[in-house]
């Protein structure tokens, strides 16, 4: 059994899945064993080295700030689960004043 | 000669002999596609390769090649049949990523990749079926599908590009697109009897392919013979301005090195990516931790005979070793699912695909990613962002990061003694379904391919041998790879070691053929 307890709720919470308590349960047991294979990693003397973010040349990218075609607003919003007018339509964000 | 004769066999054809026909204009294009179209509907019902097939796009796909071609074009594929994995856009078509989350979401618009293999003449046949997201090793964790080993048909294909292996061992395409983030080319062909070519991180534009880990994803192609491979690869690679990881660096064609003499190589030290019929010269490494003395007698003997057989064509075995080899498994299931639970959450309801409605916007995405991903997503996600979370993030995202740079080190160490390396793609050949219940057993079998994918080199597996699997032939797969950038030498290599050995030839699959 590992040490580490991870607290899947608190987890799925910042990842916004929700999650049933058979989940809580079973995906809890197989993240944990996951991660004593991962914790295997501790082992490894990493003083001194950098961390890769990219394996290949990295720089950053930016175009010109000039305006071109696009995809068309129908075709993007063709496909919205519920929309209205030119916005995509989604249940209240911000909660009614008491 | 009737239609029928003329497209007899095609499903075997390779994708070079059939754009050669078409060019030269002995086939049309909408005769291939028919044909092939037909061959769909004898076996993908039993092999399911496909989770959509584009009848009407591929017709009009071909009447479009066939007038080039009568306006005098020569195409690369002309007519060539193609198999389009299912996180790859294509205008028009259902891309669903394996997923019931985007189930019914139709592309508007087509992945780099996959234009330049249309417009090199290549004929949409299908998008096919995947692990869910490309989170997966056998194609089982699709929540659309079931595909199939055309060579036991009560096999997985591998994945998670399983559907594309599928549809190319049973002829339903001589292209399959695949995504590699782990070894999801490699490990299919390997199932499959094929060649999977992942070319170097950056060579082949992500544009239009629903990322899963940015840093690690990777388009090529799956093929029955290497030739192939390296005609799909020309194609399809190349600086994309769109994908902003795009490589700006000159592109080396590859298929010609495999087709020029022997006679051209006869002067002193043949340079080691020109086209040979042997591999004198060059030097491969075996890697000490990769032995496959753990695999059993008869797949140890079998790679043992491979390495042998390259020795016979000239090349130097030379001993290498990577010390941080079997830390690969830990580094990639952190960073992998770390980076994913960043590229998921854009599906959330709100802009498409599914929705499941809530009281407020929160228990509207809680509720929409519950119902619409399976458990190996919710998996990744969890965990990735467990690792990525306040008080967690160095001990687990930046230290496999570090990881990752001691892995790149080794191989570049590994690369002053030897100009490939060579290893198994896979530690078994195609596994039975529900064999591997335990999630850990299913990532074991990225074992050999992840290191490559973390040091972002091109890297291929090749057929190399059948195993006895309950009394039916099984193949399994060599995998060799480079240095960045030098997938001339990488694939010219596996040419001449295909060409001598012909393993993939020995047994046909299990559907008609």
């Amino acid at each position: 059994m590992s040490e580490q307890k991870i607290d899947i709720r608190h987890v799925a919470t910042l990842a916004r899945l929700a999650l049933t308590d058979d989940e809580v349960e079973r995906f809890g047991s197989q993240l944990e064993d996951l991660l004593e294979h991962v914790n295997v990693l501790a082992k490894l003397d990493v003083s001194g080295v950098s961390a890769t973010a990219q394996v290949v040349e990295s720089r950053n990218v930016e175009r010109k700030d000039e305006v071109r075609p696009s995809l068309e607003r129908e075709t993007v919003l063709a496909q919205a689960p519920q929309r209205q007018g030119a916005f995509f339509r989604v249940p209240r964000i911000i909660a009614e004043e008491a | 000669m009737t239609n029928e004769s003329k497209t007899g066999g095609i499903e075997k054809r390779s994708a070079r002999a059939i754009a050669s026909d078409v060019n030269a204009r002995r086939l049309s294009a909408r005769e291939v596609t028919d044909a092939i179209l037909s061959h769909v509907d004898r076996v993908d019902d039993r092999v399911g390769a496909y989770l959509t097939r584009l009848y009407g796009l591929a017709r009009e796909h071909a009447g479009r090649v066939d007038l080039r071609i009568a306006a005098g074009e020569k195409l690369p594929l002309a007519g060539v049949p193609v198999a389009v994995k299912d996180n790859m856009c294509l205008a028009g078509t259902r891309t669903t990523c394996g997923s019931r989350i985007l189930e019914n979401w139709v592309a508007p618009y087509t992945a780099t990749a996959v234009q330049r293999i249309l417009d090199a003449g290549g004929i949409p046949i299908g998008k096919s079926n995947m692990d869910e997201f490309a989170m997966g090793s056998s194609c089982e964790n699709s929540a659309l599908g079931v595909s199939r080993n055309p060579y036991d048909l009560d096999t997985v294909p591998g994945g998670s590009s399983g559907g594309s292996a599928a549809a190319v061992a049973a002829g339903e395409a001589a292209i399959g697109f695949g995504s590699d983030t782990g070894g999801s080319i490699r490990e299919p062909a390997a199932f499959c009897n094929l060649v999977g070519f992942k070319p170097t991180y950056g060579r082949v534009s992500r544009y239009g392919l629903i990322a899963f880990a940015s840093s690690l994803d990777q388009i090529g192609p799956l093929t029955r013979t290497v030739e192939d491979a390296a005609l799909a690869y020309d194609a399809m690679a190349g600086y994309d301005p769109m994908d902003s990881t795009s490589i700006n660096r000159s592109l080396e064609p590859t298929a010609d090195a495999l087709r020029s003499n022997a006679s051209e190589s006869s002067s002193a030290a043949p340079k080691a990516d020109n086209s040979r019929t042997d591999l004198r010269g060059l030097r491969v490494g075996l890697v000490r931790e990769f032995s496959t003395d753990k695999l059993g007698n008869e797949i140890d003997a079998l790679y043992q005979q491979a390495y042998k057989d390259l020795a016979a064509l000239g090349a130097e075995i030379v001993e290498v070793s990577l010390p941080t080899a079997e830390y690969g498994l830990a580094t990639y299931y952190l960073i992998a699912p770390a980076e994913c639970s960043s590229n998921l959450a854009r599906f959330d309801g709100v802009r498409y695909g599914l929705r499941v409605d809530g009281d407020d916007v929160g228990a509207m995405y809680e509720a929409t990613r519950a119902a619409g991903f399976g458990p190996e997503v919710k998996r990744r996600i969890l965990i990735g962002t467990y690792a990525l979370s306040s008080g967690y993030y160095d001990a687990y995202y930046v230290r496999a990061q570090k990881a990752r740079t001691l892995v790149a080190n080794d191989f570049k160490k590994a690369f002053e003694k030897c100009d490939l390396i060579a290893c198994p793609a896979a530690s078994s050949p195609a596994f039975g379904f529900n064999a591997k219940s335990d999630p850990y057993s299913m990532y074991l079998m990225d074992y050999y391919t992840i290191p490559m994918s973390l040091a972002g080199l091109p890297a291929l597996s090749v057929p190399c041998g059948w195993i006895d699997v309950k009394g039916k032939p099984m193949p399994m797969g060599l995998q060799l790879t480079s240095p960045l950038f030098t997938e001339r030498l990488l694939l010219s290599t596996a040419h001449t070691y295909e060409q001598s050995t012909k393993h993939a030839e020995k047994h046909h699959p299990e559907v008609p053929w």
